[in-house]
């Protein structure tokens, strides 16, 4: 069985609980904006833009069976990074678990300042449309 | 202020002035702060936090109208900031001087009323490329209510106004030029005193966007001949939440009043309200009193050090930033016009700015990033935006050091 939204949170604050300082944990957010390639580059498109003032996110969600599979993007390293942690936690999952969500890994993993919405960096409306998604989701299930 | 920090010489100690602002010996994020953000709002001189202190300790009353002392000493304090900013700028009468929260709300006056009374459909209001937010948006407005259109004349790969083209763009439809003097995007001076002469040469009238231009150069609107010029407290080591239009008393007599309230009237029935006279017609309500006062200060302070002295020394810290960012490499300065203030505005190839202000951030270096409120500029040069280290007189050579090595650090993990 897949793990839960809890399970691969708690994975995640374990994992940074190993760097030292935010020089190892910033490396680390950046290799993952780096390494993954997050979206289908067909939509990139206005549709799923999420406008930032100061970075875009692209943000893409696909019902595959009884679940919901993120993908998603942005100019910013840093916040394609973050990005891929939250869809690490939110993709392949039920809509219902996902609107439920509590993302508490950010604040334990010393991220909170990135969701702030006057950093503008389209996270926080990313986080919103990702539990819409699932809001909506799960009521197409239900009727 | 103590006097020993002004040498005789012209020359100023920055190491003595950085004293004088508390915020500049703070930490941000466990590194001694690197503040390089002033073009959006500049740190505050103890003689100014001691003035605000002083006032609601000493001599708060509302102003005017009170009959008692206490009423009259602030009433006296207010107004004696309104004459030491028409002594800052030379302007011809403290009745030319209005009270607003800040070059916004001058622009946004000025689109207003003056819209209400001069645009009509066909006219033409004439704004530049590398205008800020607040001087488009207000003129949209203003123009959607009037019919009028704007017109923007654009500027060069350096940043500069092309001026052929304002020549070609100021006709008979034009009813207003409304132009930035310092851009802060890009840190451009513009030659706003020959735009004005052009325009006037048409009877049109001008109005300055003053901002980035006030903390920095001496400015005389005399001298400059402006119809309007504005800007805000916060960015001249003054309070937020004030700011002041200059306007000539010819324009402002003839100008309906931009808010309505106590304070601008002389005679209220409800058939019939008589306005008051200048400048109180267009200072509707309560007025920031602490900000009235603050700001005097703050020129008193800019006078003080002596905006030569400033000019000068900004220069010396704008060539030693440019010299050495430029070393870095895939760094790319953004806005190259011969002259400008002190405003670096950069990209590092294969980086976004957020990135890269992220990283500044965490090694205690204040920038800004992103658009910086001029949209049409960043899309002018085809960017989503810059990193724009700005300076005042109280940063120093070990600030951009700081910024440099940095930089470097934050284009080695980003790349």
């Amino acid at each position: 069985m897949a793990k839960s939204i809890q399970e691969l949170q708690d994975e995640i604050i374990d994992d940074f609980s190993l760097f030292s300082d935010w020089m190892e944990k910033y490396e680390y957010i950046i290799d993952l904006g780096k390494s993954l390639p997050l979206i289908d580059e067909k939509y990139k498109d206005e549709e799923h833009l999420i406008k930032g003032c100061q970075s875009q996110v692209w943000l893409h969600a696909d019902k595959q069976g009884e679940e919901v599979v993120f993908t998603a993007d942005s100019d910013a390293v840093i916040t394609k990074g973050i990005i891929s942690l939250l869809i690490r936690v939110l993709s392949n999952q039920t809509p219902d678990h996902i609107k439920d969500a509590d993302l508490y890994f950010i604040d334990k993993i010393g991220l909170k300042e990135h969701l702030s919405p006057t950093r503008s960096n389209g996270l926080v409306s990313m986080i919103k449309q990702m539990k819409l998604y699932g809001l909506a989701l799960s009521q197409m299930q239900t009727k | 202020m103590s006097e020993t920090i002004l040498k005789p010489d012209t020359t100023f100690d920055v190491e003595e002035l950085r004293k004088e602002f508390p915020l500049l010996s703070t930490e941000m994020n466990g590194h001694p702060i690197v503040f390089l953000d002033s073009a959006a709002s500049s740190q505050k001189p103890q003689v100014l936090i001691d003035s605000i202190d002083h006032y609601y300790k000493n001599l708060h009353a509302n102003v005017h109208r009170g009959v008692y002392q206490l009423s009259q000493e602030a009433t006296h304090a207010h107004e004696e900031g309104r004459k030491r900013i028409q002594k800052f700028i030379n302007a011809g009468s403290d009745k030319e001087i209005i009270f607003v929260r800040g070059t916004t709300e001058g622009i946004n006056l000025v689109a207003s009323s003056f819209g209400r009374k001069y645009l009509k459909e066909g006219d033409e209001v004439l704004i530049s490329a590398m205008e800020h937010h607040s001087n488009i948006v207000p003129w949209q407005l203003a123009c959607e209510q009037s019919g009028a259109q704007i017109k923007v004349i654009p500027v060069n790969d350096e940043g500069e106004l092309i001026m052929e083209e304002f020549d070609r763009l100021l006709t008979e439809k034009t009813k207003i030029v409304s132009v930035v003097h310092v851009s802060n995007a890009l840190g451009t001076i513009n030659p706003v005193k020959e735009i004005i002469e052009k325009a006037h040469a048409k009877g049109v009238p001008v109005l300055v966007d003053g901002a980035q231009s006030i903390p920095h150069m001496k400015v005389d609107v005399q001298d400059l001949d402006a119809d309007f010029y504005t800007f805000s407290g916060h960015k001249m080591f003054g309070p937020t939440g004030i700011g002041i239009l200059y306007g000539k008393e010819k324009w402002l007599n003839e100008m309906p009043p931009y808010h309505g309230g106590g304070e601008m009237i002389k005679t209220v029935t409800f058939e019939k309200t008589t306005y008051n006279e200048l400048p109180f017609k267009f200072e509707a309500g309560t007025p920031d009193i602490e900000g009235s006062i603050g700001i005097g200060v703050a020129a008193e302070y800019i006078e003080k050090i002596g905006q030569e002295n400033i000019a000068r020394y900004e220069h010396e810290l704008l060539e030693y930033a440019t010299e050495q960012l430029s070393q870095i490499e895939g760094l790319r300065i953004v806005g190259t016009a011969k002259n400008k203030a002190s405003v670096v505005s950069f990209l590092i190839d294969g980086t976004h700015p957020y990135d890269v202000g992220t990283i500044l951030d965490k090694l205690g270096i204040a920038v800004r990033t992103g658009h910086h409120c001029t949209q049409p500029l960043m899309d002018r040069f085809g960017i989503p935006g810059t990193v724009r280290a700005s300076f005042a007189f109280y940063n120093n050579k070990a600030d951009i050091d700081r910024l440099v090595e940095g930089v470097k650090r934050a284009a080695k993990m980003l790349r």
